[in-house]
């Protein structure tokens, strides 16, 4: 028994792994979540700017990562839509633009009273990086002359007196890395005292405790982050609860539980083997 | 002069920089610093492109172990390439229908679109959940409780591997939610408490560490101390 172990097939492993993360999404199962105070935080963030408030929708993330940050994209979408915040979408990744776009369908089909240039614009993405933050915090019109269409600024009626970012309500950012909520942070959030909430990766939300509650209002962290703010979002308007595209999160949660219990399954059973071939001498 | 004129370049940009953040009259010289680097930054993608292409036909043409591979990035590239830059499968835009390439690339249905979303999406998200494999792999071989150190870690992974799921909560349910000490062993209490103090306190002082590191090369960058960055020729 203890050899085969030892000399057990990763390939087994792997299916385990393919099994414990395939059965609960063909189930459609889901778990109970509960919301943590951090999450709330960021929620209240959003809901508590008065209606039409100008929010810069930072989404600096791609479809490498979008498995895990998407669903909170489009979890603050559908609130901001909801506050009938003014939007402004950005993004500082070249692979980021279709998920931004991918947001904005949303806009267009679930809210079409939501008009584009008076109620949300997307500014596209630029290169830069960091650089672009310092500039569009300055004087906006020194990187961005025209929107992703290339409509002139003058002529969208939402940016048509936007001079520079530093005067954004609250900035939004998804971010899988770097540029993303370290640089927001640095160059817009600190500097120009925005009040600025984050929604990042498993590995990347760690790093950005530190600036948690004086530069960051909160952050959402991976999947997990995203499930708690759409089951809030959902307790607070109901009508979500009838969109099975709004609870993405929720659904994802079930198969990263069946797959933690395996990796913990596959650790202790990794250590018994550990302690029986210590203990024979092997 | 090789070395000479792109030190120049970066210490009097590092400087102006510097100088845009302390004197308030030197601020738009730090935009217009700020403005060149963007232009840069967007020329770096066409020295990118270039230098894929270089190395990858290089290996083709010589039949270098896994060739087969490059040609198909070579070819992924151009077609990418060929389809966003000549915008194939758009349609003109209602507002100026005699202009067919005002259309954006990236138009519901045009080449690119499908390219992304068809195989640039799923393939991106297929190399990311290949990681699950491999850490599952990973944990049952090399996971082990071999000190003292790696105990705590493997303590603390449990609880955070526990407290990020719906797993956890079901497990410690039972103990009650109050303000007594015991309710901190409820998972979702348990991971806050290690993000919240043991996670923050060395990730500030791992940031802190680092922010000086940077002031530090930055510094001997503008000063010209450090010029490892400008290649050994």
């Amino acid at each position: 028994m203890l050899n085969s172990l030892i000399n057990l097939d990763r390939r087994w492993i792997f299916l385990a792994m393919l099994l414990a993360v395939a059965i609960p999404i063909l189930m459609q199962v889901t778990f109970p979540e509960k919301v943590s105070p951090m999450v709330i935080n960021v929620f209240d963030a959003v809901e508590n700017l008065p209606e039409g408030s100008s929010v810069l929708m930072a989404y600096d993330y791609d479809p490498a990562s979008a498995g895990e940050l998407h669903p909170m994209a489009t979890a603050f979408t559908r609130h901001c839509a909801f506050k009938k915040h003014k939007m402004y979408f950005m993004t500082l990744w070249p692979a980021g633009l279709p998920m931004v776009q991918q947001n904005l369908d949303i806009l267009n089909r679930e809210y079409p009273e939501y008009e584009y240039g008076t109620d949300y614009v997307n500014l596209g993405y630029k290169t830069g990086l960091e650089g672009v933050i310092k500039l569009a915090t300055t004087n906006l019109r020194e990187i961005y002359s025209s929107d992703n269409q290339g409509t002139n600024l003058d002529n969208i009626p939402m940016t048509a007196d936007l001079k520079d970012i530093s005067k954004m309500d609250l900035i939004i950012n998804v971010s899988a890395g770097t540029p993303g909520a370290k640089e927001w942070v640095q160059y817009a959030s600190t500097p120009f005292k925005i009040p600025t909430v984050v929604g990042t990766t498993g590995v990347g939300a760690p790093a950005l405790y530190p600036y948690i509650p004086n530069q960051l209002v909160g952050l959402l962290g991976a999947i997990k982050g995203a499930a708690e703010y759409e089951k809030y979002l959902i307790g607070q308007y109901p009508e979500l609860a009838e969109n099975p595209s709004a609870q993405e999160g929720l659904r994802r949660m079930a198969p990263q539980m069946t797959a933690h219990v395996l990796m913990i399954f596959l650790i202790v059973l990794g250590n018994i083997i550990f302690f029986q071939q210590k203990r024979k001498g092997v | 002069m090789k070395q000479t004129v792109p030190f120049l370049i970066a210490s009097i940009a590092g400087l102006l920089m510097i100088a845009a953040n302390f004197f308030p009259f030197s601020q738009s010289w730090g935009e217009v610093t700020v403005k060149w680097f963007d232009i840069l930054a967007a020329f770096a993608f066409i020295i990118g492109g270039g230098n894929l292409l270089k190395m990858n036909l290089q290996k083709v043409s010589e039949r270098k172990a896994g060739w087969g591979f490059a040609l198909v990035t070579v070819i992924a590239f151009l077609v990418t390439l060929f389809v966003g830059l000549g915008k194939v499968g758009t349609h003109p835009l209602a507002d100026h229908p005699n202009h067919p390439w005002a259309a954006p690339y990236f138009q519901d249905g045009s080449s690119f679109w499908w390219v992304f979303n068809y195989v640039y999406l799923p393939l991106a998200a297929t190399m990311f959940a290949m990681l699950a494999f491999y850490i599952a792999s990973a944990a049952f071989r090399a996971f082990r409780a071999k000190n003292p150190e790696a105990i705590i870690l493997l303590v603390v992974a449990f609880i955070i591997l526990l407290g990020r799921t719906s797993a956890g909560l079901m497990l410690t349910d039972w103990i009650p939610d109050n303000t007594e000490w015991y309710s901190y062993l409820r998972a979702e209490k348990l991971t806050g408490v290690i993000m919240d103090v043991f996670n923050l306190a060395g990730n500030r002082a791992i940031m802190i560490g680092i922010a000086l590191g940077v002031v530090s090369y930055s510094l001997k960058i503008v000063m010209g101390v450090d010029r490892s960055y400008l290649g050994s020729d």
